[in-house]
């Protein structure tokens, strides 16, 4: 029993995971075009922000060592709560890489749309899914593209004997 | 020593609007615009970022175009943004071998898993300048796409023949010290000279790993690997309560495999340089695991005979920032400061000619000097 629990949360960060992963990727257009595209919209009061700030990246010495500090990046965040249209006090939140705080807060409003139980099987449907194929679609391509230079070096001397 | 001045905005203002100017060129050409500068000016606005300490290609894309292409402008420009943004947090340490890389290159081995695969490089072009540029299709590849791609220094570090990048027992997994948050204080870790080293100006770099090979301090380095490529960034949000990726940046890694060092109780192995980068940084990467491994002495007991062995020396004047500031404001008004000189100088001349009265006296002033004087 407990170890179904356990199941159960982990596929609920997983799937919150893969819906980051997918909002923080998409473009605040494509965010935005399907935001219009919902239809009734419920209320979006935000809590915190969209507001810009920093975040410090680490790396680890040799890849695998002590941590060190690469640097800081740009990040958007927003936290949001949702009224009416069948998400009642669903809350969100999303960090986003970048200068745009607009894309993380539509990024906030369907993370909340997310873990409202009547709206998540739609927001998987017509949100992360297509865009996740998308960013797929696009990930393969560079991928093929990078490939397309695997060398086969040879040295000239002593390869035969 | 400066001493402020006040006066001139009239001035200041014109020679700003002539700046602008200048910067706008001819009126006859279109004003080129930053997502042309991020798109088809990469290597530049990866420098841009990494020297700034901060990643954003949109604004080292802008910073580029307000500096008229003077990075180290452009560089301070994203610094100075960096101080008005509040700090959210610190991001999950990335992995660099998590997402696939486009390009991944070993010069310690040949047939290595995943293979050598050259991604977008300036390598092997004939450096021959253009006419015209053009951009040929780029060609379906006949090797597997999804090969897995292990670090290089792994499959040697398999055998144990280089040193592990931590310690077998024992490892806590220190927290860093964070130059931006602390002051600098030498002997500095290894992690924080490489977030030093990371930020360091691509030019002073480049040129301590030269003089290491030239004979100033002896690295017999291989490039173990190089990688660039997209990583994922997780970071952790209390209000989430778990790590989330929040997206993806790119990064150039190098893996510097030098000679080996042993001793009495260990066995002989190849020791590490190691250089990671925001952005397409080949060069950069590849100088700082030199100057990494050189600053390693200490561990491996190697005595100093370089500049480049020298941590204070490379990590105080690694910053561009820093440099171009104290160089540059010598231009800045001295002139409370240089009448003070004068007039020591005067009275050195004086008690000289006082010395030495045969010597010819001291040339008279000419009405201009003394004007120039009355004025400062």
């Amino acid at each position: 029993m407990r170890a179904q629990e356990k199941t159960a949360d982990e596929r609920a960060v997983e799937e919150r995971r893969r819906a980051a992963r997918v909002l923080a990727g998409a473009s605040h257009a494509d965010l935005a075009a399907l935001w219009a595209a919902w239809g009734e919209q419920p209320e979006v009061a935000y809590l915190r922000g969209p507001e810009a700030g920093l975040v410090m990246v680490q790396g680890r010495i040799g890849g695998t060592g002590d941590r060190f500090n690469l640097g800081e990046a740009t990040v958007s965040r927003a936290t949001v709560m949702l009224h009416g249209a069948g998400a009642d006090e669903a809350s969100g939140t999303s960090y986003v890489l970048g200068s745009h705080p607009e894309h993380a807060g539509l990024a906030a409003v369907f993370d909340a749309l997310l873990s409202a139980p009547t709206q998540r099987e739609r927001v998987l449907t017509d949100v992360i899914e297509p865009l996740e194929r998308e960013q797929t679609k696009r990930d393969s391509a560079a991928n093929a593209d990078a490939r397309s230079t695997v060398v086969d070096f040879f040295t000239v001397a002593r390869e035969h004997e | 020593m400066y001493v402020a001045v006040k006066g001139g905005e009239k001035a200041i203002a014109n020679a700003h609007a002539l700046l602008a100017k200048r910067g706008r060129g001819s009126i006859d050409a279109p004003r080129i615009d930053y997502p042309q500068i991020r798109n088809q000016m990469g290597v530049l606005v990866s420098r841009v970022m990494a020297e700034g300490s901060l990643y954003d290609p949109e604004l080292a894309a802008k910073a580029l175009l307000q500096a008229q292409g003077d990075v180290l402008e452009a560089v301070t420009l994203m610094r100075s943004y960096r101080t008005t943004l509040p700090r959210f947090g610190i991001t999950i340490a990335v992995d660099t071998v998590g997402l696939p890389s486009e390009r991944r290159v070993s010069a310690t081995f040949k047939d290595i898993p995943g293979g050598q695969q050259l991604g977008a490089t300036f390598d092997y072009t004939h450096r021959l300048l253009a006419d015209e540029l053009h951009t040929p299709e780029v060609a379906t590849p006949d090797v597997p796409i999804d090969e897995p791609m292990p670090r290089v220094t792994d499959l040697l570090g398999a055998d144990a023949l280089v040193e592990r990048d931590r310690p077998d027992e024992g490892w806590t997994d220190p927290d860093p010290g964070d130059l931006t948050r602390e002051p600098t204080v030498f002997p500095m870790s290894r992690a924080e000279r490489l977030q030093a080293l990371t930020r360091g100006d691509e030019g002073f770099l480049l040129s301590l790993g030269y003089s290491t090979q030239r004979g100033f301090g002896n690295n017999h380095p291989f490039v173990g690997e190089v990688r660039v490529g997209e990583v994922e960034v997780d970071f952790f949000a209390p209000e989430i309560g778990y790590a989330v990726p929040i997206g993806r940046i790119e990064l150039t890694e190098c893996q510097m495999v030098n000679q080996f060092v042993g001793s009495a109780d260990q066995a002989p192995q190849f020791t590490r340089g190691y250089g990671l980068v925001f952005g397409r940084a080949e060069r950069k990467a590849m100088s700082m695991s030199l100057v990494d491994r050189t600053l390693r002495h200490e561990e491996f007991g190697e005595r100093i005979v370089s500049p480049a062995q020298d941590e204070e020396f490379v990590i105080a004047h690694a910053d561009n920032v820093e440099a171009a500031g104290f160089v540059e404001h010598l231009k800045l008004p001295h002139y409370v400061d240089f009448q003070a000189e004068l007039g020591l100088i005067r009275s050195l001349r004086r008690e000289f000619q006082a010395r030495h009265p045969a010597e010819p006296a001291e040339a008279p002033a000419t009405d201009n000097n003394t004007l120039i004087e009355e004025n400062a």
